[in-house]
């Protein structure tokens, strides 16, 4: 997958992913259409299939809603990067198949406008921007195993 | 190996001898619990995937309580989506308005957890529960699916840091200053993919209440659970609400932590957490003259009884500043019906204050007390990012009870 970066700072929690006074509505389109609002306004017109949201410490802390990983696939983002995530985000976003990797190199040189490649299956990240490559580990078979199937629910 | 307190439950409940930091394993669930905003995402990814039943009626609670009574239409059909599952699957903690109360308080009230169970919610405040002695941890609502047809959930075993709790609170400061000063310490992700097991002399000095509002603030410092021993407090706690029988576990004298943080809870001073985030926290007495616009007192972390008595024995006789909007949520029926027999409710009316039914409302910034641009509030609730309870720029000032009530008098940060 390839796209361009949207860059963003520690602690993004997903109150600013998707705020609470949309989730009286939970299909995919309409979480969309606020993603990012209160961090970033004109995300909704900036993200385009394939981009990949980068942020640094602990993204998508505070509220477990699974609101925030949907909003972020339904918007067309391809993959989040990132130093770190608090885990409920991390396993929202294993158990309905947004593709995550935590990699702190590769996160904290982003800048936002960047274009990435990111290949899941050999875990490589590449800046093609900066001229730059990395490497993350890859998952554990039980994950793997969840991705593979496209999410937990998915037999 | 040895194990932590929070290991020892989690490999009980995969039965397994040991677990160790990093493993990760299935485990059977005692409960598994959602709320009006997450259970629809959750029912209808079952929906998408062929139906099927819970696993164990009993062992499945739904609390609509976000955005209850209705707001709207949209939050009004996502409730009927709820509720139309309960019948349907014959669930048997289903709390509807004039039942409901805020999850985390009525879970507890109604004696669904035991000491030594281990609980998923679809509610990052699930890790409530860790006051009872169980392992207790929040989820999305793909999990919370797949935990309510199968009764199991994948683990990632937590490693921990251990809080000790050393002598005994001053007058005037609680749980919650105990909380907030410990996230002051380590920072918001300060605890991140872990556990915090409390411990030492100290916890004799907490009562339940101060104890659920800790381990509710726990995925604030990014835990993965807050836990408390089983000891005479929960164990008296539990013989009045829960018929279940507890399930002591202790932690290995030569379990592993990654860290140790003592608090001496003799030092300690009520504590106010500053825009916007939770680790962003000053001791009362180094505030300079900021004025509020409101003030909201109740939520999961502080709506039970003895939050509302520190608020009332502050507003009796008094009034608010008249400008401060004065929100008080009692967290479940009952509460709010002890509060009206204890005269509390009089007291706050009087004082100039509402009384709201219980819901989650403001905290979320769902309804019941949304702020302006630029207005300043200080609320008893868990959450202070960017745009939590309103506008973008207005800003929440996490406290005690106590302290949101002496604000309100005051018209501005502080205490009398």
């Amino acid at each position: 997958m390839k796209g361009f970066v949207h860059k963003y700072k520690d602690n993004v929690n997903t109150d600013e992913i998707i705020p609470a006074r949309y989730l009286n509505d939970s299909s995919p389109a309409a979480l969309a259409a606020h993603c990012m609002e209160d961090i970033d306004r004109d995300f909704v017109k900036k993200v385009h299939a394939g981009d990949i949201i980068v942020a640094e410490k602990n993204f998508g802390c505070g509220s477990s809603r699974e609101h925030a990983p949907i909003s972020i696939k339904a918007s067309g983002v391809s993959c989040v990067i990132a130093c770190d995530f608090a885990r409920i985000f991390f396993r929202n976003c294993i158990n309905i198949g947004l593709p995550i990797l935590e990699c702190p190199e590769a996160a904290k040189d982003a800048e936002n406008g960047d274009e990435m490649e990111v290949d899941l299956v050999t875990g490589s990240i590449k800046n093609l921007t900066k001229g730059k490559e990395y490497s993350v580990p890859p998952f554990p078979p039980e994950i793997r195993a969840i991705i593979a199937r496209g999410g937990l629910l998915n037999k | 190996m040895a194990m932590t307190l929070s290991q020892k439950i989690l490999a009980a409940h995969a039965g397994l001898d040991n677990v160790v930091a990093g493993q990760l394993i299935t485990a059977d669930l005692d409960l598994v619990l959602g709320n009006d905003i997450t259970s629809p995402v959750a029912i209808k990814e079952i929906q998408a995937h062929g139906g099927g039943n819970v696993f164990d009626k009993s062992k499945v609670a739904l609390v609509m309580d976000h955005f209850v009574p209705n707001k709207d239409i949209k939050s009004a059909e996502q409730c009927k989506c709820c509720r139309e599952f309960a019948h349907a699957q014959g669930v048997e903690n289903f709390f509807d308005v004039g039942q409901m109360g805020i999850e985390h308080a009525l879970l507890p009230e109604k004696g669904l957890v035991g000491a030594g169970d281990l609980v998923i919610g679809a509610d990052s405040h699930t890790c409530t529960y860790g006051a009872l002695g169980a392992f207790s941890t929040g989820v999305g609502s793909t999990d919370m699916a797949y935990g309510m047809l199968t009764g199991k959930a994948w683990f990632k075993v937590p490693s921990a840091i251990k809080v000790v709790l050393k002598g005994k609170k001053p007058t005037h400061v609680s749980g919650k200053d105990v909380i907030l000063h410990l996230i002051g310490v380590i920072g918001v992700s300060g605890a991140l993919y872990k556990s915090l097991e409390f411990t030492g002399d100290g916890c004799a000095d907490m009562t339940m209440d101060d104890r659920l509002t800790i381990c509710n603030m726990a995925i604030e410092a990014g835990a993965k659970n807050g836990i408390f021993a089983c000891d005479d407090i929960t164990l008296a706690y539990l013989g009045e609400h829960c018929k279940k029988t507890p399930k002591i576990f202790a932690a290995d004298k030569d379990a592993e932590y990654e860290r140790e943080v003592v608090i001496e809870l003799d030092k300690l001073k009520p504590t106010v957490s500053f825009p916007h985030l939770p680790e962003n926290t000053h001791t009362v007495d180094e505030i300079g003259d900021i004025r509020i616009d409101q003030v909201v007192i109740g939520s999961c972390t502080n709506g039970r009884i003895s939050d509302l008595r520190a608020a009332a024995e502050v507003l009796k006789g008094r009034k608010v500043n008249e400008n401060v909007r004065t929100i008080i949520i009692p967290a479940t029926q009952s509460i709010y019906m002890q509060a009206l027999k204890e005269g509390l409710i009089e007291i706050f009316i009087e004082a100039g204050a509402v009384v709201s039914t219980p819901t989650c409302g403001p905290c979320l910034g769902g309804y019941m007390g949304i702020l302006a641009s630029g207005e300043k509030c200080v609320a008893t609730t868990n959450r202070n990012f960017v745009g939590r309870m309103g506008a973008t720029d207005s800003e929440i000032y996490l406290a005690s009870p106590y302290v949101a009530a002496c604000s309100a008098v005051l018209g501005k940060i502080g205490v009398l």
